[in-house]
């Protein structure tokens, strides 16, 4: 899955003008008076009047409870939810079976993690002497969860170190990927340094000794065309807040055969067949690991919002990022005084961009940032030991999407080429 | 005044560089805990952290040192705090630290009084930005903290009797 500027044709101007005809939130003001320039679709992003539309004539017409009632409601709300998961399944390149709807992708990861340190996970189980490989660049939810499940299991936790240019070293893969490797969890593309890593190449490493591989495609699906039946991983998350979708939505999809051959995470109601005072059986996946309310009105809103990327094409919307990830990159490159933490070339690479301010603090880039109506993400995107590996605290990132214009980076860049000097910082 | 003046006031904007008070502390250094004591604050939030130690002489507060990285809103509230604490009886400096969390937590609302709280009116403003508190209150949450410490291995007018 690589990324160039020869692939499909960017979206153009005009074109970029029509989405964000469509995104009420993108006309407003903030502070005294700037129009909002938003830049942080790394951390969620906006949505379309289409999606919210979706939500309000669900709720309107059709909203009740799924899987249960005999009742009209019931049925064209089981249908509707239904047809989401195939919606996103078929987005993805997976079965519809192998789409389980969670919380967020936090939740997926968690659940794989916990079901994999199950002793009824059988050949899947982690024990003593296993080894677990993530990278030194994933998000918290990609590294607290084998944490814990090493921790739990025995496992060993080991990771797949950075080069300064940050991409992973993949000289130390062969030694890392062994015969004690049993599951392979790792980034399609950083939420901080914007890498996008070599998916195939890990991914038949990992298969030349039987380990499980897990993709966290949360920066990836909402920006790239993603084939997960074509990158051959064995299961992968996504959140529907980063891909023009509603918050409390996320996606654990899987190949068929792996969910049922887990064991539940969370019980209870919807997931079981037939429950005694003394024990119970579980249904097949998805519902298997779904207990409990699904997220039904979010379900149909991320469908529209796949609707939406797919009508405008995943292809056009990678290439266009891939024009804005260069003017980032450029921007950023041309003001004194400011450092990229992640690869310094576009080639794949999204267009998500962490820098570091000399002398100034994150807080502070963000807060002046603002004044001029820009919105980034400060801190430590929720993954402390890439910025430790880069020599800092937390940084800075302005990530982009298909509503964001060339007119955006350049205001931003602008922006930030103020900021040394309020602080006094020549 | 724009708002982003009216947040970062010449006092903060000058404090964040001259940072009073700052010092290395040393990690090895035995403290004596009926005078002295040092309490580290985290904001996990955005990774800004400092540690205050302070030495109490009888009840006044007679030296704050502190060290930390962070945003300059909190090397210039701890730098603040230093200047308006250091040499004042605990008593006082609590008065001062309660005015200021209410001034913090006023939305903008308050109307803090300079008698009290000295330089550290010019941290009203941060109180219209919500996710900036934290990083006003991190060192003076680390004066407060040690303080407690002194106190509790203080022994009490009940214990000599």
């Amino acid at each position: 899955m690589t990324l160039t500027s020869t692939q499909a044709t960017p979206l153009d101007h005009d074109e970029v003008e029509a989405i964000r005809a469509d995104f009420p939130i993108l006309h407003r003001t903030v502070g005294d008076g700037a129009q909002l320039v938003y830049l942080d679709s790394g951390a969620t992003s906006q949505r379309p009047r289409q999606v919210l539309q979706a939500e309000y004539d669900f709720a309107t017409t059709s909203y009740s409870a799924v899987h249960r009632g005999a009742h009209t409601l019931a049925s064209e709300a089981t249908d509707a939810f239904e047809a989401a998961r195939e919606t996103v399944a078929r987005f993805v390149g997976v079965p519809t079976d192998g789409v389980v709807w969670t919380r967020n992708a936090t939740e997926g990861l968690n659940v794989l993690a916990a079901a994999l340190t199950d002793p009824e996970a059988g050949q899947y189980t982690l024990k003593p002497g296993d080894e677990v490989l993530v990278t030194e660049m994933e998000h918290h939810a990609n590294l607290v969860p084998w944490q814990r499940a090493a921790a739990r299991s025995g496992a060993t936790l080991r990771w797949i170190p950075l080069t300064d240019a940050g991409r992973l070293d993949l000289a130390t893969v062969d030694g890392l990927i062994n015969e004690r490797t049993k599951v392979v969890a790792f980034a399609h593309a950083s939420n901080v340094l914007g890498t996008i890593n070599p998916v195939a190449e890990l991914v038949a490493k990992a298969k030349a000794v039987g380990a499980l591989t897990i993709l966290d495609a949360c920066q990836s699906v909402p920006h790239l065309p993603v084939d997960l039946g074509a990158l051959g991983v064995d299961a992968a998350v996504f959140s529907g807040h980063k891909m023009l979708g509603p918050t409390g939505i996320g996606v654990l999809a899987a190949r068929p055969g792996l969910l049922d051959a887990l064991p539940p995470v969370l019980t209870g109601g919807s997931m079981v067949e037939r429950v005694t005072m003394e024990t119970a059986t579980f249904r097949e996946a998805p519902q298997r690991f779904e207990a409990g309310p699904p997220p039904v009105a979010q379900a149909v809103a991320l469908r529209a919002a796949v609707d939406y990327l797919d009508r405008v094409g995943m292809d056009r919307i990678a290439a266009r990022e891939h024009q804005l990830a260069q003017l980032l990159l450029d921007g950023v490159d041309s003001v004194a005084g400011v450092r990229v933490i992640g690869p310094n070339d576009a080639e794949n690479r999204t267009a998500t961009v962490a820098f570091e301010v000399e002398g100034v603090h994150p807080h502070d880039v963000g807060q002046v940032l603002d004044a001029a109506g820009v919105a980034v993400r400060v801190g430590h995107h929720c993954a402390q030991p890439v910025h430790r590996r880069f020599g800092v605290n937390a940084s800075s990132r302005a990530s982009a999407y298909l509503y964001t214009t060339d007119a955006d980076v350049e205001r931003f860049v602008q922006a930030l080429g103020s900021v040394r000097g309020f602080f006094g910082r020549s | 005044m724009s708002s982003l003046e009216s947040l970062y006031q010449q006092v903060i904007l000058d404090h964040s560089k001259e940072k009073h008070g700052r010092a290395d502390l040393g990690e090895g250094d035995v403290l004596d805990p009926l005078s002295t004591a040092r309490s580290h604050q985290y904001n996990p939030l955005c990774g800004d952290e400092v540690t205050v130690q302070i030495t109490l002489g009888g009840t006044d507060v007679e030296t704050v040192a502190w060290t930390g990285d962070g945003c300059s809103i909190s090397q210039a509230a701890t730098s603040v705090m230093h200047d308006l604490i250091v040499g004042r009886p605990v008593d006082e400096a609590r008065g001062i630290l309660a005015d200021y969390r209410t001034m913090l937590r006023s939305r903008g609302e308050g109307e803090p009084d300079e008698e009290v709280l000295g330089d550290a009116v010019a941290f009203a403003g941060v109180s219209r930005h919500a996710n900036r508190v934290k990083c006003a209150i991190l060192g003076w949450t680390a004066f407060e903290d040690a303080l407690l410490r002194i106190e509790a291995a203080r022994p009490t007018a009940k214990d000599e009797s």
